[in-house]
C-alpha cells in the first residue's frame, strides 16, 4: 500500500475579520492517492475554494492556516519555508483556477508564459522551454501550436484559454493538479471537453487530481471519490459510486434532488431545492451547520455531531440512520 | 472569493446614505482639516479690516524691515514685520488672503461655467456637438498656458479684474473634460431614458436627473481649479506680470521680497507658507469631499 | 492603421494651427505693434514708415496667413528686440530647456514610481501615508517659492548648489528638483492605483501558482501592466513641464526657451512670442502623440488584433 500523497487532517482556516473571527473551514480531512480524482463538492462559500488554496500555500498571511496534518508526499506543508514551497508550487503541485479570461497576463505571449512556468523550476533554455510548450498545447488539443505561442491572450476564446492554463499546469509534469472550478466559466459544449480532456491527461501521466466543483453533473463524470462540504466542513465523503448510489447525509441527498434526471423526473414536477440559507460562521459554531434547513433536524443536532461511517469508506456527519429509500 | 451569505445580510443592516455620508465625513482627518484651515482663511480675509490694526497700504518708511514677533528687534505694533516699505505684514498678509480668495471663487466661477456648458453640452448630445467640444478641449490642452497668460496680462495690462478674466477664460479644460465623460456615463443609464420615454424635454431630463448626479464631481473639480488659480496668479504677479503693486498679492510679496530674502527670510516665508496652507486646505478639501460622496473611486 | 494615425496626425496639425491663430489674433490685437518696435519717442512718421515696412496696415488674416506660410518653411520673422532670426534665437535656447524638461521628468519618475509601489505594496502603512503626504504637499507648493527656498538652503546657508546661469551639471540640479516635482504627486498616485488594481488580478495569483518569487510577481508580473497609464502620463506632463519652464528658468536664469519667453513678453517681442507658443503647443502635441504610441507599444490588446 503506497503512501497517499496528499494527506489532510483538521485542516482549518480562519479568518479575521471586523465582527470577530469567520470560520471559513472548520477540520476537513481527507487523503489522496497517487493518480486518484477527489472532487471537492459544495455550494458558494462552503470552503472549497479556500481548502484548494490552503494546500497550495496561496492564501494571504491574513488568513490563518492550521492543520493537524498536511502533508505532500511526506513533507509537511504547514512548517515549510516560503522558499521551499515556490518551489514545489508550479512542480509538484499545480494548480487550474476559474477564471480562463482573467488568469492570464495580457502583457505577454503565451509562450512566455508557459515557458515562465518551466524555466522558473527547471534549468532549460528558452528554445527547449518553448519546444515543450508546443507538446503541451498539442496534447490539450491546441492546434497550430507555434502561431499560438506567439499570441496573446486575449486572441484567445475562454475555453483556448483555459486549454493554455492545462498546459501551463502540466509543463513541470506536476504530480498533483488542483482545479478550481475550472469548466463553471465556459459553455456547456466546452465544459464536457475539457473535463475530457483532464481525464485523459490525469490518466495518462498518472497524476493526482482535486477537482473542486458544485456541478455533481462533473462530479459523476470524473470523480473516484467525492467530499461533499458544507459551511467549511466535509459533511460527507467515499467513493463517487458510494455517495451516488446512497447518500448518506440530509444535504448530500437535497442536492442529488436538485438535478433533474432525463426520464426519471416528470416535466411539469418541481424541482427539488434545500430552502434557508447558510449559517453564519462568524465566531463559535457549534452543532451541525445544515440543522436550519434539514428536514430531519431534532435537538440533538444543536450539540456536536459525530463522524460516522456507512460502510466502509464511506462516512457522514450525522444521527441519522442513511435512508434506504431510492433516491432520484 | 465569493462574498457568504452571512455578509451579504450584514450589508443589508447598513446606514441610510446620509447617515453614511456623516459618519465619513467626521472621519475623515484631510476633509475635516481642509475645512478648518479655509475657514480661518475666510474669517481672515472677511475680518481683516478688525484683525489688522494697519492699512496694508500705509508705508512707514521708519519703521522699514522690522522682523516678526518671534525674533529679536520687533516693533510690537507689527505682530508679523514690515516689508522694505515699512507695510505692515499682518495687514498685508489678511488682505492678501481676499486677493487670493477672491482670484480662487471667481476665476473657478467663470471657468466652471464655461466648462460645465461645454462638457455637458457634449456629453449629452454627442456626436458633432461633442466632436466639436473634444477638439477645443484639444486646443486649449496644446496652449501653453503660463506664456498665453503671461502674454495677454503683458500686452492688456496687469490688474486684478484682467488676471481673473484670463485665467478663468483658459482654466475650463478640466471641467468639460470630468462634466463630459460623467454625463456620457449618466446618460446611458436606465432611469434617463425612462425620464425620455415618459416625455421629459431636454432641459427637464438635464436639470432633474442628469445634473444632481454630477453635481459631486463638479466640486470636486471646483476645488481642483480654484487651486490652480491661486497658484496661477501667484505666479504670474511673481514674474510681474499679474496683480499689480501695491495691491496685497501673496504672490508679488514673494516677489518683492526675493532681493532681501537672504536677511529678512519672513519677508518671503510668511506669504509662501500662506499660499501653500491655502492651496493644501482646498486640495484636502477636494479630496475628502471625493473620497467621501464615491469612496469606491479611491485607490 | 495607418488611416487611423493620419487623421490623428490631421487632427494635430488643425489643433496647431488654431492655437496659432488665437495666439496671433490676441497679440496682434492688442495695442499697437509698431510702438512697440519705434519705441517711446517715436513720431508719426516713424510709425507709419514702420507700418508700412512689417505691413501691420494690412487685414489681420493677410497677416496671418504670411506669417503661417513663412513658418512652415522655419522662417518666424525677426525678434523686435534682438534684430535677429527668431528661428535662430529659439534653437539656441531650445537645448537648455529640453534637457531641463528631460531630466525633470526624469527625476520624477525615479521618485514617483517606487514611492507608488512601495505604497501599493503596504497599504495603509506609514510608508503608505507618507507618500500620500508628500503627495499632497507637493501639489499645494508653489514652485517659485519652492525655488526660492532652494536657493536659499543650497546656495546660500550652505554653499553646496550654484544659484543661476546653465554651464555645469551642477546647475541643472535644483532646477530639475523643482520643475519636476510637480509631476510627482500625480505620478505616485496612478503607480498606487494602478497597482492596488492590478496586484488583486487572477493573472497575479497564476504567477505565484507557477512558484514565482515575490520580486518576479512584482516587477514582471504587476508593474508592467500597472506602468502603461503611468507612461502616458509622464508624456503628457512633459508637455506641461515646457510650459512650467518659464517660472523656473527664470528664478534659476537658466538661458532656456522659457527664459526668453518670458523677456519677449516682457519686450513686447511679439514674433518671438508667438513662435515660442507655436513651439510649445507643437511639442505638447508630439507628446501627447508620443504617449499614444507608449499605450500601444505597451499594451498589447491596443496594438494586436
Amino acid at each position: 500500500m503506497t503512501d497517499p500523497i496528499l494527506n489532510v487532517r483538521n485542516l482549518t482556516v480562519d479568518i479575521p475579520i471586523g465582527a470577530g473571527t469567520l470560520h471559513a473551514v472548520r477540520g476537513i480531512d481527507f487523503e489522496l492517492n497517487r493518480g486518484e480524482t477527489l472532487c471537492i463538492v459544495g455550494e458558494s462559500g462552503s470552503g472549497k475554494s479556500l481548502t484548494s488554496l490552503a494546500i497550495m500555500g496561496l492564501l494571504g498571511k491574513r488568513l490563518q492556516v492550521r492543520a493537524d496534518v498536511l502533508e505532500f508526499e511526506g513533507r509537511d506543508l504547514r512548517s515549510m519555508p516560503p522558499r521551499e514551497m515556490r518551489a514545489l508550487r508550479g512542480d509538484r503541485m499545480a494548480m487550474i483556477f476559474q477564471e480562463p479570461m482573467t488568469s492570464l497576463n495580457p502583457a505577454y505571449t503565451i509562450g512566455d508564459q508557459l515557458c515562465e512556468a518551466l524555466r522558473l523550476h527547471r534549468k532549460v533554455s528558452k528554445a527547449e522551454a518553448m519546444t515543450r510548450a508546443a507538446d503541451l498545447l498539442g496534447k490539450v488539443g491546441i492546434t497550430a501550436a507555434e502561431s499560438r505561442l506567439r499570441q496573446f491572450p486575449h486572441q484567445l476564446s475562454g475555453g483556448l484559454r483555459q486549454r493554455v492554463m492545462i498546459a501551463m499546469a502540466l509543463m513541470c509534469e506536476p504530480d498533483l493538479i488542483i482545479a478550481d472550478e475550472p469548466t463553471t466559466a465556459l459553455d456547456v459544449t466546452i465544459q464536457a471537453q475539457i473535463l475530457r480532456l483532464l481525464a485523459d491527461l490525469k490518466r495518462e501521466m498518472n497524476m493526482a487530481l482535486i477537482l473542486v466543483t458544485h456541478d455533481l453533473g462533473v462530479v459523476a463524470r470524473i470523480a473516484d471519490k467525492v467530499a461533499v462540504m458544507y459551511a467549511g466542513e466535509i459533511v460527507e465523503s467515499g467513493s463517487a459510486k458510494a455517495i451516488f448510489d446512497a447518500p448518506a447525509h440530509p444535504y448530500t441527498r437535497g442536492l442529488l434532488n436538485c438535478i433533474p434526471v432525463p426520464g426519471k423526473t416528470k416535466p411539469g414536477e418541481p424541482l427539488g431545492s434545500i430552502p434557508g440559507i447558510v449559517p453564519s460562521l462568524i465566531g463559535t459554531v457549534s452543532g451541525c451547520a445544515f440543522r436550519s434547513r434539514c428536514e430531519l433536524a431534532v435537538e440533538a443536532c444543536a450539540t456536536t455531531v459525530p463522524e460516522r461511517s456507512a460502510s466502509g469508506e464511506h462516512m457522514y456527519r450525522c444521527f441519522h440512520e442513511p435512508l434506504k429509500s431510492e433516491v432520484a | 472569493m465569493t462574498s457568504t451569505p452571512a455578509q451579504t445580510a450584514e450589508s443589508i443592516v447598513a446606514l441610510s446614505p446620509g447617515a453614511m455620508l456623516r459618519r465619513r465625513a467626521f472621519g475623515h482627518y484631510g476633509l475635516l482639516f481642509g475645512l478648518a484651515v479655509l475657514g480661518l482663511v475666510f474669517a481672515a480675509a472677511l475680518f481683516a479690516p478688525l484683525l489688522a490694526e494697519h492699512s496694508p497700504y500705509t508705508q512707514n518708511l521708519a519703521a522699514r524691515m522690522k522682523p516678526p514677533f518671534w525674533m529679536a528687534g520687533a516693533d510690537p505694533s507689527h505682530l508679523l514685520g514690515t516689508d522694505q516699505l515699512g507695510r505692515d505684514y499682518l495687514a498685508r498678509l489678511l488682505y492678501g488672503a481676499r486677493i487670493s480668495l477672491l482670484i480662487g471663487i471667481v476665476t473657478a466661477v467663470i471657468s466652471g461655467l464655461i466648462g460645465t456648458t461645454l462638457g455637458v453640452a457634449a456629453g449629452y448630445f454627442g456626436g458633432k456637438v461633442d466632436l466639436a467640444v473634444t477638439f477645443l478641449i484639444n486646443v486649449r490642452l496644446a496652449m501653453p498656458v503660463v506664456l498665453v497668460a503671461l502674454a495677454i496680462v503683458a500686452l492688456f495690462g496687469g490688474s486684478l479684474q484682467i488676471v481673473i478674466l484670463v485665467l478663468g477664460f483658459l482654466l475650463w479644460d478640466r471641467f468639460a473634460v470630468v462634466m463630459r465623460s460623467s454625463v456620457m456615463q449618466i446618460r446611458g443609464l436606465e432611469y434617463v431614458n425612462a425620464a425620455r420615454a415618459i416625455g421629459c424635454t431636454t432641459p427637464r431630463i438635464l436639470l432633474s436627473e442628469i445634473m444632481p448626479n454630477v453635481v459631486n464631481n463638479l466640486i470636486v473639480v471646483m476645488t481642483l481649479e480654484m487651486a490652480h488659480a491661486i497658484l496661477l496668479e501667484a505666479a504670474l504677479s511673481f514674474l510681474g506680470l499679474g496683480v499689480q503693486p501695491p495691491t496685497p498679492s501673496w504672490g508679488l510679496m514673494i516677489s518683492e521680497g526675493k532681493e532681501m530674502m537672504l536677511f529678512q527670510p519672513w519677508l518671503i516665508t510668511i506669504p509662501g507658507i500662506a499660499l501653500f496652507l491655502l492651496v493644501l486646505a482646498i486640495n484636502l478639501l477636494g479630496d475628502g469631499l471625493r473620497d467621501v460622496t464615491a469612496p469606491e473611486a479611491k485607490g | 492603421m495607418l488611416a487611423f494615425a493620419l487623421k490623428r496626425l490631421g487632427l494635430a496639425v488643425l489643433v496647431t494651427i488654431t492655437v496659432s491663430v488665437i495666439s496671433f489674433s490676441l497679440l496682434h490685437l492688442s495695442g499697437d505693434p509698431a510702438t512697440a518696435i519705434a519705441g517711446e519717442n517715436a513720431t508719426e512718421a516713424d510709425i507709419a514708415a514702420i507700418n508700412e515696412q512689417y505691413g501691420f496696415d494690412r487685414p489681420l488674416a493677410e497677416q496671418y496667413a504670411d506669417w503661417l506660410w513663412n513658418a512652415v518653411q522655419g522662417d518666424f520673422g525677426q525678434s523686435y528686440y534682438f534684430k535677429l532670426p527668431v528661428a535662430q534665437l529659439i534653437s539656441d535656447r531650445l537645448s537648455v530647456t529640453m534637457t531641463l524638461g528631460v531630466c525633470a521628468i526624469s527625476f520624477a519618475l525615479l521618485t514617483a514610481v517606487p514611492l507608488g509601489v512601495l505604497a501599493a505594496i503596504r497599504p495603509n502603512s506609514l510608508i503608505d501615508r507618507v507618500a500620500l503626504f508628500i503627495s499632497v504637499a507637493g501639489q499645494a507648493m508653489p514652485s517659485f517659492w519652492f525655488g526660492l527656498i532652494m536657493i536659499v538652503v543650497f546656495s546660500i546657508k550652505f554653499r553646496l548648489l550654484p544659484p543661476s546661469g546653465s554651464e555645469t551639471w551642477q546647475h541643472f540640479i535644483m532646477p530639475t528638483i523643482v520643475l519636476g516635482y510637480y509631476a510627482m504627486p500625480a505620478i505616485m498616485r496612478l503607480t498606487r492605483a494602478g497597482m492596488l488594481e492590478v496586484l488583486n488580478a487572477d493573472y497575479i495569483r497564476t504567477a505565484r501558482a507557477k512558484g514565482a518569487g515575490a520580486a518576479r510577481v512584482l516587477f514582471k508580473h504587476a508593474l508592467r501592466n500597472a506602468i502603461v497609464p503611468v507612461v502616458s502620463l509622464a508624456a503628457v506632463q512633459m508637455g506641461f513641464m515646457l510650459g512650467g519652464s518659464i517660472v523656473v528658468e527664470s528664478i534659476f536664469a537658466l538661458h532656456g526657451a522659457g527664459y526668453l519667453a518670458w523677456e519677449s513678453i516682457g519686450r513686447h517681442d511679439l514674433p518671438t512670442v508667438q513662435a515660442l507658443i507655436l513651439i510649445f503647443s507643437c511639442f505638447y502635441i508630439l507628446f501627447t502623440l508620443l504617449s499614444d504610441l507608449a499605450n500601444a507599444w505597451l499594451d498589447p490588446r491596443i496594438r494586436v488584433g
